[in-house]
Parts: C-alpha cells; sequence; structure tokens
C-alpha cells in the first residue's frame, strides 16, 4: 500500500502584523512549523503503516526551506518526502495550489491513499484536499473522526458531520481529510532523525510536472486575487444598561435575537 | 501576471540583497549570480529598496473571458431529510441584495431524493428559478452525485457567481466543484458585494481572523463563495413569483465508489470548550436550587452552562465545568455571566468571548470591565424576565 501525505509549512505563529504603509504582512523573522492539523493527518499514515506495511511519502509546496518541514516528517515515521519548489509556483491561490500538488503525485506515482489535514492556520480554508482529489479524478471522504477498519481493499470510516456520524465503506484510490483527535500525533523522535540525516529530499520543479505549462501555475494559474489585505475592525462595543428588571430582560432578548443566538 | 526578475548585478554587494527579501527569496545562483526562488511573494519590497537591480516584467495578460455569457448569482440550496439549513436562506438574501444591484436574476439549485414541498419553500423567499434533481442517488450526500449534479446545473445556467453554505458539506463540495470548472473559491467569506462588472467583493479572514483579505475573481466564472452560518440574515417571506425546473440527469453520472453503511445521531459529548454559547453562574446566585433558571436559560440558547469557582467548590457544578484560571478557558461566540463578580482569574479564561453580557447587581463589580453588555440588575429578576420574554418570542414564530 502506498500512502501520501500532504503538509504545508505555515508561520509560527498566526499573530501577523500590517504594515500600515504598505499594507504588507510584516513577517520578519517569523518561525516556521509544520501546520499542526497535518500532524493528524501524518499520524494517521503512519499508524496504516504500521499496521499494512504501507511506504508513506510526504509532499509539500513552498520555497526552499519548506524542506525542514519535510525532514521533520521523516522523524515522525514517513520514509520518503517530496518538495515542489519552483518560482512559476509562487503565490497560488486554492486552485492553483491543488493543481500543483496533483501534478506533482502524478509525477510522482499515484498512491493508492492521499491524507490531508482538515485546514491550515495560516490560510484557514481547508479546500486543497477536495480540490487536488478533483484533479486527480479520485472521490474524497472529508471529515474523518475514526477509521473503523481497513484492509488492502479500501476502508470504513466515520465522517464527523455536525449533527451526525456517517460511516461509509470506499475502495482504493481515494483522498480523505482527517479530523484532530483521530489519533494522538506523536512526538519527533531523535532515533528517527539519526536514521533519515543522509535520506534525501525529493525536489520537483515545473520541468517535471506532467503539464508544464507556467500559466497553469503559482500565480499566473490563480483565478483569485487579493485586491488588499487590512487589519480587522473591531469596535470595542461596551454598553451598560441600567432599567427596570422588565426593561433589561427586554433589551437582552432584542440584543440575542439582533446577535442571532435565539 | 508579471513577476520579479534581476536586470544588473555589477558592483553589487550579494549578501545584502539577499538580506533585502523578508521572504528569502533571493538566492546565490551558481550561473547568473543571483536568482528569485520559489519564496517570492511579489511583496515588491526589492523593487523599491533597488530598483536598479530588480524589475517588474510584464507577462502578456491572460485572454479576457466574456463575462456577459454568465448571468445570475446562484445559491446551493443544502437539505437533509427534507429540512433546508437555515444558512441557504441567508445566502438567498445576500444574493437577491447583490443581484438586485446589477439587475441579474437569483437562481437555486436543490439536490435531493424527494423534492416534496421544498421548491415552494424555497421561491418564498423571492428566487427566480429553482432548478431541483431528484435521484434516489442523492439521498446521502456522496461527493461523485452532487458534484455531477452541480456540473450540470452549472453548465446549464451558466451563473455569475456561485454561494454556498460553509457547512460540512458545503465545504466538501464547493471546492470539488470550482476545481472542475477550474474557477476561483473563497472560504469563509464574511462580507460579500458585488460590482457593475458583476464580480464579486469577497472579504474573509485569514490568520486565524488576525487580517482581512479582499479578495476578487476578476478572469474566470462562476465565482465560487462559501460563507458560514449566521453571517448573513435570512430574508423576509414574499409572495412568490419564481418558477421550478425539474432536470433529469443520467444515472451513469449519478456513481459513486462510497457506499454510506450508517447515519447515527453524534453522541452529546460536550467539553465547555468547545461550546459557541455558555451561560455562567457565579456567586449571586444564592442556593442550589435556583440553578433551575440558569439551566433554564441555557437551554433557550442551546448553551453550556458553567461555573465560576466557590459555585465548583460548593460541589454545585463538576469540576469541568469551572471557568478561570484553575479551571477551562473558554472562547465561545457569547457568554452570558449571571452574578459572576469577575475576578482576574476568571477573566483570564473568558476575556476571548466575542460577546460578553454580564449581569450583576453591583455596579461596581470588575466583570463590567470587560464585558461588552453591562446589565446592572437584579438577576432574581433579569433572568426570569428575559425567560419569560424568550417563551412568548417563542410561541410567535
Amino acid at each position: 500500500m502506498k500512502i501520501l501525505v500532504c503538509i504545508k509549512q505555515v508561520p509560527d505563529s498566526t499573530r501577523v502584523d500590517i504594515d500600515p504603509e504598505t499594507m504588507t504582512l510584516k513577517r520578519g523573522g517569523v518561525d516556521s512549523k509544520i501546520n499542526p492539523f497535518d500532524l493528524f493527518a501524518i499520524e494517521t499514515a503512519v499508524k496504516l503503516k504500521e499496521k499494512h506495511n504501507a511506504h508513506v511519502c510526504s509532499i509539500s509546496m513552498g520555497p526552499p526551506q519548506t524542506e525542514a518541514a519535510i525532514r521533520e516528517t521523516y522523524m515522525l515515521g514517513v520514509d520518503e518526502g517530496i518538495l515542489l519548489s519552483d518560482r512559476n509556483f509562487a503565490g497560488a491561490d486554492v486552485l492553483a495550489t491543488s493543481y500543483a500538488l496533483s501534478q506533482g503525485i502524478l509525477s510522482a506515482g499515484m498512491p493508492d491513499l492521499i491524507i490531508c489535514g482538515r485546514q491550515t492556520t495560516d490560510g484557514d480554508t481547508g479546500q486543497v484536499g477536495p480540490e487536488i482529489a478533483e484533479f486527480l479524478n479520485i472521490p474524497h471522504v472529508a471529515y474523518v473522526r475514526n477509521i473503523v477498519s481497513s484492509d488492502e481493499k479500501g476502508m470504513v470510516l466515520e465522517m464527523d458531520m455536525p449533527e451526525t456520524v456517517e460511516v461509509v465503506r470506499i475502495n482504493f484510490p481515494f483522498l480523505m481529510t482527517v479530523e484532530k483527535g483521530i489519533f494522538q500525533p506523536r512526538l519527533p523522535s531523535f532515533k528517527r532523525r539519526l536514521a533519515s540525516k543522509d535520506r534525501p529530499v525529493r525536489r520537483l520543479t515545473l520541468a517535471d510536472m506532467p503539464d508544464s505549462q507556467p500559466e497553469n501555475y503559482g500565480l499566473k494559474g490563480s483565478p483569485t486575487q487579493v485586491i488588499r489585505i487590512f487589519p480587522p475592525t473591531n469596535p470595542a462595543t461596551h454598553e451598560t444598561w441600567k432599567d427596570a428588571p422588565e426593561v433589561l430582560a427586554d433589551k437582552i432578548y432584542n440584543k440575542l435575537s439582533e446577535l442571532k443566538f435565539l | 501576471m508579471s513577476n520579479i526578475r534581476i536586470k544588473n548585478l555589477n558592483d553589487q554587494n550579494l549578501d545584502e540583497l539577499i538580506a533585502l527579501c523578508p521572504f528569502n527569496a533571493i538566492e546565490k545562483d551558481a550561473q547568473s549570480g543571483l536568482a528569485i526562488n520559489a519564496g517570492c511573494r511579489m511583496c515588491r519590497i526589492c523593487l523599491k529598496r533597488k530598483p536598479d537591480v530588480f524589475y517588474l516584467a510584464e507577462a502578456a495578460p491572460a485572454p479576457r473571458i466574456n463575462k456577459q455569457e454568465w448571468q445570475g448569482l446562484a445559491v446551493y440550496i443544502e437539505q437533509q431529510n427534507g429540512c433546508i439549513h437555515p444558512v441557504s436562506l441567508e445566502l438567498i438574501g445576500k444574493a437577491r441584495e447583490m443581484a438586485a444591484k446589477t439587475g441579474q436574476q437569483v437562481f437555486c439549485l436543490l439536490a435531493c431524493e424527494k423534492s416534496a414541498g421544498l421548491p415552494e419553500q424555497i421561491l418564498a423567499y423571492g428566487v427566480d428559478k429553482v432548478f431541483v434533481y431528484e435521484r434516489p442517488e442523492l439521498h446521502h450526500f456522496r461527493i461523485e452525485p452532487f458534484t455531477a449534479v452541480f456540473t450540470d446545473f452549472i453548465k446549464r445556467v451558466k451563473p455569475s457567481g456561485v454561494l454556498v453554505g460553509g457547512t460540512s458539506i458545503g465545504r466538501s463540495l464547493a471546492p470539488r466543484v470550482a476545481a472542475r470548472f477550474k474557477t476561483g473559491l473563497t472560504a469563509d467569506c464574511t462580507i460579500l458585494d458585488i460590482n457593475a462588472s458583476t464580480d464579486i467583493d469577497q472579504i474573509r479572514p485569514a490568520y486565524g481572523g488576525n487580517i482581512m483579505a479582499h479578495i476578487q475573481t476578476p478572469n474566470h466564472r462562476p465565482q465560487f463563495a462559501t460563507v458560514r452560518y449566521k453571517i448573513f440574515n435570512a430574508p423576509e417571506k414574499t409572495e412568490p413569483w419564481g418558477t421550478v425546473e425539474f432536470c433529469q440527469l443520467d444515472a451513469a453520472a449519478l456513481k459513486s465508489a462510497i457506499e454510506v453503511l450508517e447515519v447515527r445521531p453524534k453522541e452529546k459529548v460536550r467539553s465547555v470548550e468547545d461550546a459557541e454559547v455558555i451561560v455562567v453562574a457565579g456567586k449571586g446566585i444564592k442556593k442550589e436550587t435556583d440553578l433551575k433558571m440558569i439551566y433554564e436559560l441555557s437551554d433557550a440558547l442551546g448553551a453550556m452552562t458553567a461555573g465560576t469557582r466557590p459555585l465548583i467548590e460548593q460541589g454545585w457544578f463538576d469540576p469541568r465545568l469551572q471557568i478561570g484560571l484553575s479551571g477551562r478557558t473558554v472562547k465561545p461566540a457569547l457568554i452570558i455571566t449571571c452574578g459572576v463578580s469577575g475576578s482576574v482569574q476568571f477573566a483570564a479564561g473568558m476575556q476571548g468571548a466575542d460577546h460578553i453580557i454580564a449581569i450583576n447587581n453591583d455596579p461596581d463589580a470588575a466583570i463590567f470591565n470587560l464585558a461588552h453588555y453591562a446589565i446592572v440588575g437584579d438577576l432574581y429578576q433579569v433572568v426570569p424576565s428575559l425567560l419569560e420574554k424568550i417563551r412568548k418570542g417563542g410561541a410567535l414564530v
């Protein structure tokens, strides 16, 4: 069985400041880490590897320093890593990111199972997984919170829906996005770190993609454009209400209705 | 689209140039001396600081799409067991608002096993046309048949924009369909507006809500956006004027590799950290039996009830329901404190709440310093009166 895990390197903190003059993000000196939600995807893959003797590969896209994130997956039990890095991939939105990753996956060879975390902590969209599945023409199951059973052919999964739990059976190949809490992620192992110190990270560039047209990648291949970014306006409400109890109750009732809690 | 290139490296200090880039996108290159790698975010700092070295290379513009061919705004109607998810109605409201500005129509897509009565319910919110796909394969949500239906709908209708609820289903379905049309999708928009060229202004939070991004999809159609529940308002019902069209689709297109074995209601073990709404009881509650009204208020709001440390120590609450530094830290959408004075330790555990309503009879209570709505009054009078209002209000709907 071949399992592929998609990961992203994100800033270590979600505290970001905006330069008020240029209206760009101030990101100098911010440390990076593996997107916390991806740790659950990695753990799920490694658990399946232990059960089925599977081969686990991690894939990411980003600037060259993203290699550190791939190396970290080796310390968690991943066997092989691929980094898509090319200037033409930069500035990608959801569509261009998903497309590049799907092309990278095609280039590396289709796995039986692709696992993604539920979302990233920087973009917060949670949409890349389903788009990759679409580009690879395989089904996907989102919000997986439990693996009921797995065999050589496929899996029985529990999907975490708002009101219900749906149990589905699906055959390989497919993509799933996992919830946090599906497994407790393990800590990086020093032993594995030593063992993987000379293990290479495979670099793929535009030239390695089955579709090597630059206009389908990065900023050029992104249908959405960020017009501007700005700090959220947070008008700090502070009102004091002093009145007869019935009047106060009335005001609270109206406020709760207005805020849609009633 | 444009990108940054290097024109001239004569006598330049390469290390200084490399240090210019906050994203470490400028690196040494064996052949040309310096190269720009995948880290480039087009922040243009290098252009501003060293215009003699870096320049902007404009690429040939992509062919423009014909926006005239894409007309109207579409709303995906999410339903389960014949009940329409309220987020779909809220999206109808927003779609109508935007459509009115550009003189477009509002369409709805309904995919289900049996539509009985639903199209009429949708028309009552003032949409121009409901497209209904009724098939046994659409009984449970499975990604392939629903994507197939959505695809057929878009090819048939060619809407300019498509709004989908940011629910578990919507967040799985919308990206799939957007990718099929190789178009843009903006997730979890909190503000939507439209301009004369039918481009939708999509504004959404990023970085955990620390910044807002204003996004457009200027040269692709349809424009996909997802919006979470309770962001917009459902419109008032009106005298319906729209029509219903039943659409057919080949059974072959509705095949799925997914077999739904079981759908069961979720067990209701919730931790207070996960609660959207919390009602907190404090020392102002005189005896344990008085908690009844607090629980009633929680029930009316679908909230969880929690307590402050003194009440936990009295044994009135499970310790897991203690809010504060020595208990749990919560960040709900709404917290209502009843008779809580607001010690520093308590405040540390709840000040991240989006809305804080505090009820206390002491006008100098510390809790009022962080409350958005400080209610100075006796909770023994205010809470029962509020419950009465909620009961009456509920009966009127």
